[in-house]
């Protein structure tokens, strides 16, 4: 905490020092470091491709969000579900997607993990249980609660967790959703990642109760606020949820609070914010703080931290190079392909 | 052959397939506990529990997207909107998630969704619940779009529906509950969408219809036979896909087409089968395909001019004689 700016602490009371929870071994605090510094530098690499136009489209980065989608996925098991939103590249690395398929997928390419159909926007690795990126805002709530329903018609005993922004909870689907899930006791976790933009409307312009878990109490369930920019934190709370989740005990409403650095999309500049705030948001930097934090509790050493960092940077970047120098245009025969199932072509 | 009800043939296909198959379920408004605002789900809570048949609150964007959840990770949901008009609130989970997470995933979703809607006008109930919207979801690349009359059509239908791995509108006409006819005793059958069924053989005229107008245009084509007009009633069944191969084989036999609608005439589907025809097969026309759908106007209370809007045999005839006029 001691590098977080006082603006920034006035401003998110939410932060914490970091304490990984008892028990979680070396392994899982190392793969932690490493996702969320691929994300970082899958997401860096995206900004700058999309400003060379290598990289077409929208593309929203994740960038200072790190610590939600990755303490978020470490929490679930792999089987477990998630959907996502516009900004999913981030969960979808989390859950374990291939970084060459993803960075494929952006470069609209053949070999991308949805066959140049989605990109930025629609990723998807349904076999991995991640179903789906969304350009509708709010819109993934009902298909976390499909997935929660299915689990438990099915008696798979999986949970299925909904990221969502603080914009996604002013739509009327998320009262239902949460509603629904309340109702029946459906193993779902709702996890706001309260970014307190949507694009550029700050949320205490559009809504009064700011402390958005607050709204939990509504529904008859639990809600909880967590440090976002605290990997431990989101963890210890999603751990909580899913375990309680699989017990049949129903749905929890957990609020990641946090802070967007970046602007909505790679190319926007923020001009409609105060450029300190931004400056001061960077002083809470979730990995910066993890590194500081592994280090200073002798989990590793510095020059381990340091290579962990490394490595996963290696990685974006040979998915860079691959999508890049390895991959095919789609086919136009594939244009019609998988609009609808088995093969079948309606024109 | 026993002599059944549409309502019945739907009960019939819903719970058969229930029996058949662990993971369809059935969510919408009132329709486990009450069996259904037209009675069409009685009796399927009792057999298969509140696990599987769900009365969900009025929430129709948030059990529609329940329902597109549930598809995509291995249930076959039936999802239930009480009254078509009111697809306009779960329209986001039909058009933008249902219909594109196929395509938008690369292929990597199944989406086996049956929306179940009464549509259709008559009875009073006036604006926001005697709407036809089966246009806008033909105009949906991803869904399919069925609108079956008889009950062996949607007994086959429905079945055909739930077993369909994208995601199906099945649009059944709420003036037709009681419609009655033969549907096969203990047989398992299903009626392939993209058919139609020729419901009568003509030579002069070919009229394409679909849901209750096929009745209409029967009743039409009958009375017209009096007159000496041969007319061939094409009912549709499914219009997404469409047989385009009936219709233009009966069109180069006829030359002549009228093509009817419930809806409002305006961007409606009748319109759009028109101009196909034209692309198809415009040399075999001997007269410009007329329109027949109702007046554009939100569908008023009063049953006087609610009559005068919804389209009957009267204007099926009336349209049988413009196109053959200008011999």
């Amino acid at each position: 905490m001691k590098n977080i700016c006082d603006n920034m602490k006035e401003l998110l009371p939410s932060l914490k020092p970091l304490k990984a929870p008892k028990g979680l071994s070396k392994k899982k605090q190392e793969e932690m470091l490493y996702k969320m510094c691929a994300i970082r530098a899958f997401d860096s690499r995206v900004k700058d491709l999309w400003m060379n136009n290598e990289i077409y489209g929208l593309a929203h980065a994740y960038i200072g969000a790190e610590a939600i989608a990755v303490g978020a996925c470490e929490a679930l098991k792999p089987d477990d579900y998630i959907t996502s939103t516009h900004r999913g590249h981030g969960h979808t690395l989390a859950k374990g997607a291939d970084t060459k398929a993803m960075m494929a997928e952006l470069f609209g390419k053949y070999e991308g993990l949805n066959r140049g159909k989605g990109g930025s926007m629609h990723i998807a690795d349904t076999d991995i249980g991640m179903l789906g990126a969304t350009g509708i805002v709010g819109s993934g709530m009902p298909i976390a609660l499909g997935a929660a329903l299915s689990s438990v018609v099915l008696g798979n005993g999986k949970v299925a967790l909904c990221f969502h922004g603080d914009g996604g909870t002013n739509q009327g689907v998320w009262h239902e959703t949460i509603n629904m899930a309340a109702a029946w006791n459906l193993p779902v976790i709702f996890l706001i990642e309260n970014n307190q933009f949507a694009i550029a409307t700050r949320t205490e312009w559009v809504v009064r109760e700011t402390d958005l878990y607050k709204r939990a109490a509504g529904y008859g369930i639990e809600g909880v606020q967590v440090d976002g920019f605290n990997v431990f934190e989101v963890y210890k709370a999603v751990k909580k949820a899913a375990e309680k989740a699989r017990k049949g005990e129903g749905p929890t409403l957990i609020e990641a609070r946090y802070m967007r650095i970046l602007g909505h999309f790679v190319a926007d500049d923020q001009h409609y914010r105060d450029q300190q705030e931004v400056e001061d948001c960077w002083t809470a930097d979730p990995i910066e703080r993890l590194k500081e934090y592994l280090v200073e509790s002798d989990t590793f050493s510095k020059k381990k931290v340091d290579a962990v960092e490394k490595a996963a940077i290696a990685e974006i970047d040979k998915a860079v190079e691959y999508a890049r120098n390895e991959c095919t245009e789609p086919p136009v025969e594939t244009l019609y392909d998988d609009i609808y199932a088995d093969g079948e072509v309606i024109r | 052959m026993s002599e059944i009800n549409v309502r019945q043939a739907l009960n019939d296909a819903i719970r058969e397939e229930m029996e058949k198959d662990p993971t369809v379920i059935i969510m919408g408004c009132d329709i486990g506990v009450r069996g259904g605002p037209f009675g069409v789900t009685l009796g399927i809570m009792d057999q298969f529990g509140k696990q599987r048949v769900i009365d969900t609150p009025i929430s129709e964007p948030g059990f529609t997207g329940m329902g597109v959840g549930a598809a995509a990770t291995g249930l076959r949901p039936i999802v239930e909107i009480l009254y078509s008009d009111w697809l306009t609130l779960a329209s986001d989970q039909i058009v933008n998630m249902a219909a594109k997470m196929r395509y938008m995933f690369g292929g990597k979703v199944n989406m086996p969704l049956v929306i179940r809607a009464p549509f259709g006008a008559g009875g009073g109930i006036a604006a926001q619940h005697s709407q036809s919207f089966e246009a806008w979801f033909n105009h949906i690349p991803g869904l399919k779009v069925v609108t079956p009359i008889t009950p062996y059509d949607v007994k086959g239908i429905l079945k055909a529906a739930i077993r369909d791995n994208n995601p199906v509108m099945f649009f059944e006409h709420k003036r037709s509950y009681q419609i009655k006819g033969e549907v096969p005793e203990g047989e398992d059958y299903t009626v392939p969408f993209g058919k139609a069924a020729i419901r009568r053989k003509g030579k002069d005229v070919t009229i394409v219809s679909y849901s209750m107008m096929a009745l209409k245009a029967q009743k039409a084509a009958e009375d017209l036979a009096k007159e000496g007009i041969d007319c061939e009633v094409i009912d549709l069944r499914s219009i997404l896909p469409l047989d385009y191969e009936c219709v233009m084989t009966s069109i180069a036999k006829t030359n002549r087409v009228v093509v009817t609608q419930e809806a409002n005439l305006r961007g409606g589907l009748a319109g759009d089968i028109v101009a196909e025809i034209i692309d198809r097969g415009f040399d075999l026309l001997d007269a410009p395909p007329v329109r027949v759908g109702a007046l554009n106007v939100p569908m008023p209370y009063n049953a006087g001019l609610e009559s005068i809007c919804i389209p009957d045999e009267g204007n099926i005839k009336e349209a049988v004689h413009k196109v053959l006029s200008d011999e």
